[in-house]
């Protein structure tokens, strides 16, 4: 028998809204046209196509024909900088600053980059996780060619001042990328207030659909496309539209817009509640990261001393709590959390984090149940052992 | 078997694993795969690849998995030993350190925290227990041919307590058409036979990646009188009872009877200076928990595929006894595991205990027979 799963890895992945399950659904069913026929099946198409890129564009603050569809934000990373730096790059000189804790979207193409000549200035993160204002203000001083930074972290959720370094990029003529794949639907984004001119989002963070998501262009150069083909998305990605998957993003993007002070206050609540129970808990627990209000509200990622996540995740999920040792790409690695190394952790202390995102269905019935097994478990693997130094 | 609770099993994503899994997941119990992985993917086995297999078995069964990564830990506790073992002039095998310190200790650690009750593996093994709670033993399995409690003999009382070798009871084939019934995707994989993380057998190309000093560390090839014969391009290039690739020409056939690492000099002989009445065994460990204070009569295996001599295992402290053979015995090799068995191995089939066969000083020292007891 079963027993009732607590999904607490909403940075992972997030579930379908009915909403958008059934929007896909009708799609799916009825409208089989390609948007780019002429004709009445291929305009029912493209007419859907449109009505989600507003909705995607409203919940970010933009003009619909800055939305540029992708398979999601890993391709949207690398979009933007292998299509503005690499080969033929459009920017000169090929420069690039973003930060040791990126994700590895960013990180990989911008080592790729490198060793065809791109200079790449990796900016350090402080012990809490934010990247140190220094050495930006530095590296601005380089007149890079273009920065790429996390709006928000995806395994300690912290919340860089994205806003005010676009700023000042821009004040310099810099062009500024961020990856806002976790802060959308979940921290307040309104690109019309900011100079960021690229971000890159994906549908299934914000209970959308897993393989779309976009890449807005709102100024700059346009990144010249990794897929070249029949010059769909104003030719920045050939290929005909995942109709169904631009639906369901859009709806999602809708929904959150509607929702998001509502969805920020839910989930601080339980994340809070969580944190508060863990503490009584496991006394010697510890926060990665800095004080809650610079925090993804949803994201709590902890260290557990003398645990090793990887084992305490399966434990967990035995008992039906699902929970992640850091990002899900690093699961079945030995190697720890880079971000948790980037921010001065051993590699003991990164092994022995966990990292607890809650969602949409949390209840806080449900966070007391998993702090309860989270407990009983961390103890089993050695926690809170004081033979154990 | 009468396990209810939740049992962790090893999966390899062979056949022997997968048909105990799915004898657990028959008997009742809650049954938990998990890939252990140990060598780095340019192995024969443990390698991701196998995960997928043994993960395509536990979906059969419809069990819960997990691949857990003990790179890291094997590289140095297994591989780099297996490596300073032999350029220590020794014959490692790995397989030993492999059960005891990844499918035991680490496994079964990782098996508490998961709540598991008990590990178990694929092994052809059998655990008994005394009657009234008494102690635990191991004993061969069944099928003789398959019988692996060669690489067991470390095991103790706590871990016999709580491991369940499924197999232990049945023949090979048996386990195959069981595998075939239950329509596993590993039914009819080739058995591994090799050391996992040496591909082909080169040995000394492994010692060489992981000690590449290990190369420039030539010496000499002796005859048993100090004549140089020719020589060689480093020690970990052999072992004892090896007869080609000496690269040395006497006009008869000649084996190696002695490594000696400090001076790196290879010693050759005839077959019989293979033959050894008494070798010395060290780090020596006791199923029971508690050595004999008296010498007792064993059969005594000094390698894997070895049928076992009848000998005297005279105790010298705690961990340490010499074992006398009743008819000499041909190439024990330093290094190796020498496993002590009931001497009447038609009833009990009782494994003693087991230590690592120790290493000469000299090719001539092979008869020390101080200290040798009268039989009980």
């Amino acid at each position: 028998m079963e027993t009732e799963r607590i999904y607490l890895d909403h940075n992972a992945t997030t579930p379908l809204r009915e909403e958008v399950v059934e929007s896909m659904a009708r799609v799916l069913r009825d409208l089989p046209g390609n948007p780019s026929s002429p004709h009445r099946e291929g305009a029912l198409a493209r007419r859907r196509i449109g009505e989600a890129r507003e909705q995607v564009a409203g919940c970010l603050g933009v003009a619909g024909r800055s939305v540029v569809f992708t398979a999601g934000a890993t391709e949207a990373n690398n979009l933007v900088l292998r299509g503005l730096l690499g080969q033929g790059a459009s920017v000169h000189p090929r420069h690039l600053v973003t930060s040791t804790a990126e994700h590895p979207s960013v990180l990989a193409p911008a080592e790729d980059l490198e060793k065809g000549g791109v200079r790449i200035s990796r900016l350090s993160v402080d012990d809490e996780g934010m990247v140190e204002r220094s050495g930006w203000l530095e590296a601005l001083e380089h007149a890079p060619s273009l920065v790429s930074l996390l709006w928000a972290n995806n395994e300690t959720g912290v919340v860089q001042p994205i806003e005010e370094w676009a700023e000042e990029a821009s004040a310099r003529g810099v062009p500024f990328h961020v990856d806002a794949t976790q802060a959308v639907g979940k921290w307040p984004i309104s690109l019309d207030q900011t100079s960021i001119d690229y971000l890159s989002c994906s549908a299934h963070k914000l209970n959308g659909p897993k393989g779309v998501g976009c890449l807005i262009h709102r100024a700059g150069p346009a990144p010249s496309p990794l897929l070249a083909g029949g010059g769909q998305e104003r030719g920045m990605r050939g290929g005909t539209e995942n109709v169904a998957g631009i639906v369901g993003f859009g709806v999602a993007c809708e929904l959150a817009q509607g929702e998001l002070a509502e969805r920020m206050d839910h989930y601080q609540r339980l994340r809070d509640r969580l944190w508060d129970a863990l503490k009584q808990t496991l006394p010697s627990v510890r926060r990665n990261g800095p004080d809650p209000s610079a925090v993804l509200p949803n994201t709590l990622n902890v260290e557990i001393p003398h645990t090793a996540g990887d084992v305490l995740v399966e434990a967990l999920d035995l008992e039906g709590v699902a929970v992640s040792a850091g990002a899900a790409c690093h699961s079945g690695s030995v190697s720890p959390s880079h971000v948790l190394v980037a921010m001065g952790r051993s590699a003991q202390q990164a092994q022995a984090s966990l990292r607890l995102s809650v969602g949409l269905g949390n209840d806080s019935g449900q966070i007391d149940r998993a702090a309860e097994w989270i407990g009983l478990l961390a103890r089993r693997a050695g926690a809170e052992n004081s033979d154990a130094g | 078997m009468q396990a209810k609770g939740r049992v962790v099993v090893a999966m390899s994503g062979g056949v022997d694993s997968s048909v105990a899994a799915a004898l657990l997941v028959e008997s009742g119990a809650e049954v938990v795969g998990v890939t252990m992985h140990l060598a780095g993917d340019s192995s024969r086995c443990c390698s991701l690849e196998d995960a997928e297999d043994a993960r395509a078995v536990a979906d059969a069964l419809g069990i819960r998995f997990y691949v857990a990564n003990y790179t890291g830990a094997f590289q140095k506790e297994v591989i780099e030993a297996f490596a300073d073992s032999y350029l220590a002039g020794r014959t490692p095998i790995p397989c030993v350190a492999c059960n005891k310190r990844f499918k035991f200790d680490h496994l079964m650690e990782r098996a508490r925290v998961l709540g598991g009750e008990a590990v178990a593996t694929g092994h052809y093994a059998q655990i008994r227990q005394a009657p009234e709670g008494g102690s635990w033993s191991l004993h061969r399995p069944v099928d003789l041919q398959k019988d692996q409690t060669y690489f067991l003999f470390q095991l103790d009382q706590e871990q016999l307590s709580r491991t369940r070798f499924p197999l232990g009871e049945l023949e090979k084939e048996e386990v195959r058409d069981y595998a075939r019934r239950l329509g596993l995707a590993t039914a009819d994989k080739p058995e591994s036979q090799e050391i996992c993380f040496v591909p082909d057998g080169d040995y000394a190309a492994v010692v060489e990646r992981i000690r590449p000093e290990a190369r420039a560390r030539g010496g000499e090839i002796v005859d048993r009188a100090g004549r140089v014969l020719g020589e060689h391009s480093g020690i970990h290039r052999f072992t004892i009872g090896q007869r080609h690739g000496l690269g040395i020409h006497v006009g008869r056939p000649m084996y190696v009877i002695h490594i000696d690492p400090v001076l790196r000099r290879v010693t050759v002989g005839d077959v019989q200076d293979l033959e050894l009445d008494s070798i010395d065994v060290e780090g020596v460990h006791w199923i029971s928990g508690s050595p004999p204070t008296i010498p007792i009569r064993s059969r005594v295996q000094v390698r894997y595929r070895h049928a076992g001599a009848l000998a005297e295992v005279v105790p010298l402290g705690q961990s340490r006894v010499q074992v006398n053979f009743l008819e000499p015995v041909r190439a024990p090799a330093p290094g190796q595991a020498a496993v002590f068995y009931a001497p009447d191995e038609e009833v009990s089939q009782e494994v003693f205990g087991g230590g690592w066969i120790a290493s000469r000083v000299g090719p001539s020292e092979t008869s020390a027979r101080e200290g040798r007891a009268a039989c009980p």
